[in-house]
């Protein structure tokens, strides 16, 4: 997979950081999952976040450490470090679009929202945009990220292939075409309710009731 | 208010220097032979700053302490999957610490994993050379972080040390995102060139 768009520097450091939210940290960390150069960078990112803990003052704790003993299995303990993950978007994730209960949202447009935890704000969501379909033009609020599993789109900014990431800011309009033979299937994420602001609320309120 | 914060100094003791040759040992020494007296010194080096992070991240004292201590728990119970790694303890040992946060102070799922041993191109211990690098390295962030200019040094210690995402960033110091992220890309820049100097 040859990635031509990636994450933005901000965004890696939001994530080596820990503070990105919930949703924006699904896209980012299925883009990490293919993107070796991504990687490499939150590694740097993350020695920021060492050197700031290490100069932290040290609270003093006015408890012992907690009680460990050696107990059998627990030394071969195997635990996955993989949060559970949505059934929906892990078959995305593994190239199989079918298995997502895809939703019509616009004519040539579906989607499918994802659960975030109860207290997470923002928005999690795959799209699946038809050949050759247009978007109107819209902005961004707030912060969105998008990932493409299948297909392509393009826009003023370029080609938007498998793997690669969009990563704009708000302020920035575009009126993306998807791919005129593939269309194109995307995990998308909003830091907002899509309700107040966005893309989707744009696209889709009017169309789906959102 | 001062007062407290003043007895509090006066009260604290000091705390052991960290090295990182030797809390990877201590770390080893707790996942391949589940050496209980190398976990409490575990403890003593990365309690208290694990405690301190979860208070700066908004939690209360008593929270702060829990968390400090499944942290180190979690160390305890996942120190195998660190036995292969080169990387630094702290590297390790603040991810945990991190994710626990967004699971328990955010309540969010942390998409981050831990670091991979399995992806980088594994050695078994770290070799002197590295270990100088790796001092060095460090020594070098802390450097360049000393050195940016405040409102740059304000973003990242907001996003690292605080936890806010970029839009509670934003709206804390009442400035356009726009401004928040270029304020980031900035400071990682140079700390980025300051790491790529070392080889």
């Amino acid at each position: 997979m040859k990635i031509n768009h990636h994450l933005d520097d901000s965004t890696l450091m939001s994530c080596a950081a820990g503070s990105q939210p919930e949703a924006l940290a699904a896209v980012v960390s299925s883009h990490l999952s293919v993107c070796p150069r991504c990687r490499t960078e939150l590694k740097k990112h993350a020695l920021i976040g060492e050197a700031l803990f290490e100069s932290l003052t040290p609270e003093p704790v006015t408890r012992d450490a907690p009680v460990v003993a050696m107990r059998a299995g627990e030394a071969t303990l195997a635990e996955t470090e993989t949060p559970q993950m949505p059934s929906a978007l892990k078959a995305a994730l593994e190239g199989r679009f079918d298995d997502v209960p895809w939703r019509r949202a616009a004519p040539g447009v579906w989607h499918y929202p994802l659960p975030l935890s109860a207290d997470a704000k923002g928005d999690l969501r795959l799209l699946k945009v038809a050949p050759g379909t247009r978007l109107p033009e819209h902005g961004h609020g707030g912060t969105e990220l998008t990932l493409i599993l299948d297909g392509a789109y393009s826009d003023e900014f370029g080609t938007y292939r498998k793997g690669d990431v969009a990563d704009m800011g708000d302020d920035v309009e575009h009126r993306p075409i998807a791919d005129e033979k593939l269309g194109c299937i995307c995990l998308a994420a909003s830091d907002e309710k899509p309700r107040f602001t966005g893309m989707f609320a744009r696209l889709l309120q009017p169309l789906a009731g959102l | 208010m001062v007062q407290v914060l003043e007895n509090a100094r006066a009260t604290r003791r000091p705390y052991p220097v960290m090295i990182p040759r030797t809390m990877s040992d201590l770390l080893q020494k707790v996942a391949q032979s589940r050496d209980v007296e190398a976990f409490r010194k575990l403890f003593e080096l990365y309690g208290p700053r694990v405690k301190s992070y979860m208070m700066r991240q908004g939690a209360d004292s008593t929270t702060a302490e829990d968390l400090a201590q499944e942290t180190l728990l979690t160390v305890w119970r996942k120190a195998q999957l660190y036995s292969d790694e080169k990387g630094s303890a702290t590297t390790w040992i603040f991810t945990i610490a991190r994710n626990l946060r967004i699971d328990r102070l955010r309540r969010e799922v942390s998409w981050q994993p831990l670091p991979e041993n399995r992806d980088q191109e594994a050695s078994d211990a770290p070799d002197p050379e590295e270990e100088v690098t790796e001092k060095e390295r460090r020594d070098k962030v802390r450097a360049v972080l000393a050195t940016l200019p405040p409102d740059q040094s304000e973003v990242v210690t907001l996003s690292y040390v605080e936890g806010l995402s970029h839009s509670e960033i934003a709206e804390r110091l009442g400035l356009p995102l726009g401004t928040v992220k270029s304020r980031m890309r900035l400071a990682y820049q140079k700390v980025k060139e300051a790491v790529e100097d070392i080889r």
